[in-house]
This record gives structure tokens, sequence and C-alpha cells, in this order.
């Protein structure tokens, strides 16, 4: 049984080393405020009783897997208790080639929104520390470098921002063969055209190309780097709840989240 | 949470006790979802919404209670309590807010 200032300080630990994790607490009935930190492999605290720990700890994996925090109400020793189930899923990442212009203002947002954020770039006056002081991690290496290094998962997104077919086709090749739920290249319409051409003839299916987003971004008129970066975040947004983009006006349905409301990240 | 813990541990480390306001439950359409968060401190700081600014008054006071007995409370705020409460959501849903001490 650990005391609360314990499970606080584990709390933020945990929080920042970035583990997924689920905190339970009693809101409404006794022991009111009684909490249960689950961690991927260790649980901290108790609710007051053993069975409803159990409950609390099995629905508060079931809601983290579904990245939704949620109130439930369960029967306890001395009654009914609500116990709120907050999740802390991994968060998304960002990874961006090119540590381009637009890469500054990019991962700038990117971190405000709550992603973990890389630039990777082989130019190494171009990917420094100076130039991107916010970031978590700063590669120099060539794409497929970087990639064959990077655990890619489906909660990753990747912008390519080089503008240099020798850069960011092997990055397209490279990052078709991840798990990404967001692959997005800069270019004019011509360069995407050329680039469809350039990969089909390298062996890309039609099926991988579709899945690349080009040009990047959603059609707010963006020409500024911070233009920019709000356009591509938008879009990236927008396939994070399996949206569209286009204006509320006029729409019917939730303003927030997926088709259910989601829980703040 | 996430975006108020830096907040919240440097007021911990100048000596100050820290109540936290968590969102756990919207009913109809509110304006930030279950898991938005603020946090109160004994000196009368605050940061992070929990209403984007519907209710943040009326919580503040409450989580300067909760400073002051050591026990969580939890909160109703919606339009169906437009007669108890003097706050409201203008958005017309309701939420349950839960403020609790941070233990020290």
């Amino acid at each position: 049984m650990s005391d609360p200032a314990e499970i606080y300080a584990r709390l933020t630990t945990e929080l920042e080393r970035k583990t997924p994790l689920a905190v339970a607490t009693v809101v409404s009935g006794d022991p009111l405020g009684a909490k249960l930190l689950v961690l991927p492999d260790e649980i901290l605290g108790s609710l007051g009783s053993p069975a409803l720990d159990a409950a609390a700890i099995a629905d508060a994996r079931a809601q983290l897997e579904a990245e939704r925090s949620i109130t439930r109400t369960y029967s306890g020793p001395e009654g009914e208790v609500d116990v709120f189930l907050q999740v802390f899923p991994t968060p998304p990442t960002l990874l961006i080639f090119g540590a381009v212009h637009v890469a500054q203002p990019l991962s700038v947002f990117a971190k405000h929104l709550g992603f973990e954020v890389i630039v990777s770039d082989a130019r190494t006056k171009l990917a420094t520390e100076e130039r991107f002081p916010d970031v978590d991690r700063i590669i120099q290496a060539w794409p497929d470098e970087a990639l064959a290094d990077l655990p890619v998962a489906p909660n990753w997104y990747i912008a390519i921002l080089t503008h240099d077919p020798k850069f960011d086709e092997p990055a397209l090749i490279g990052a078709l063969e991840t798990p990404a739920r967001y692959i997005g290249a800069v270019g004019s319409r011509k360069t995407n055209i050329d680039r469809r051409r350039r990969l089909t003839e390298a062996g890309v299916s039609p099926e991988d190309l579709a899945r690349v987003r080009g040009p990047i971004g959603l059609d707010i008129g963006a020409s500024t780097p911070a233009e920019m970066a709000v356009s591509i975040l938008g879009e990236i947004i927008a396939e994070r709840h399996g949206r569209t983009g286009a204006a509320l006006t006029g729409k019917a349905g939730p303003i927030r989240g997926d088709a259910e409301p989601v829980a703040a990240r | 949470m996430k975006d108020i813990l830096p907040d919240m541990e440097a007021w911990r480390a100048a000596g100050n006790r820290v109540a936290l306001a968590t969102v756990i439950k919207v009913e109809g359409s509110a304006p930030r979802p279950v898991g938005a968060s603020m946090a109160v401190s004994d000196a009368g700081e605050f940061t992070g919404s929990v209403s984007g600014g519907c209710v943040e008054t009326a919580v503040f006071e409450e989580a300067q209670e909760v400073l002051r007995t050591g026990r969580p409370k939890l909160l109703h705020y919606g339009i169906t309590d437009d007669m108890a409460w003097d706050v409201g959501l203008a958005c017309g849903g309701a939420i349950d807010v839960f403020v609790e001490p941070v233990a020290e």
C-alpha cells in the first residue's frame, strides 16, 4: 500500500517519462479521493478493497487502450462508488524530415499540441539545437539511416519537408515501410506528380502511394512558414480524429474529438 | 494534467499547497473534455482550465476550501443548476469537476 504523496510523486515521474498509464480515483463515495496508479508492470495504491481494485485495474487498462478517460460506478464494500479512470496514453510522435524553415514553427506548434517531436536531416548545418531548441531529438543522418533506428508505431506522423528528391524519396520509401498513421510530403502539384511517377518506377505500389499526402496540408492558402505549419498540423489533427478538416459551419455531429468525446491529451 | 504539471511543481517547490480540479464527466456539449484540469495554489495562483472560463472563478473558491479542509469535493455545474449556482455553462451542457488536495 502506497501513501498519496508517494503515488503523486511516482505519477509525475512517469508522466515526465511519457509512460502510458492510468489513474483511478474515488470521486464519489468512500474512501473519497483514494487513488490507484496503474503502470505497465506495476500497481500503486488502493481504492479500499481488493475486488474494487481488480475491477478498476482491468477497466483502466481497457480505457488506456481506447485512449478515453471515463467515470464508472462500482459496488464497493461501503456501497456504490464512482471511480474516475483517467488515462495518459503514449503521446503521438511527429517525425520531421528536413530541418528547413517550415520545420521550425512546425516543431514548436507540435510540441504545444502534445507531440513528441523528432527532426532529422543529413545537413548538419540545418539540424542543430540552436535552430530547434524545443524538440525531443535531432538526428543528423540520411532518412533511411534515421528510419532504421526509430521505433515508428501507428501513433507516429511523418512530415517530409526536404524539397529535394535525393532526401525526400528515400524518406518516403522508408516511411511507407512503417506503420505510421500519416505520411505527408511538401511540394508543388508538379513536384507531386513527378514524385509519384518516380516512386511508381521505383516499385512503390498504388496502395502505398495512396498513403502519401501531397501537396501536404489543408487547403487554407498557407504561404508563410508558420501558416504552412498550421496547415500541416491541421491535416494531422484531422487524421488523428478521423475528420476531413472542412469548416464546421453547416456541419452536424460532435465538434470535438472522434465520433465520441475523447480525453484531453 | 500534463500541461499544468510544471506550474504545479513550481508552486510546490516554493512551499505552497496545491489543489487539482479535473473534469470527470461531461453531459451534452461542454467547452472542455473529460480529463481537462486546472490547479490552484494556496497563494492564489491558478493554471489550466476546466470550462474555458465559465466556472473557473467558482472552482477557484471551492479549491481554496478544499485546501483549508483537506477534503476532496465533487462539484456539478450545468444548466439544470442555474437556480442553485450563480455560474453555469453557456453552451448548455453539464460538467462534474473533482477537486482534490495534492498530497504533500
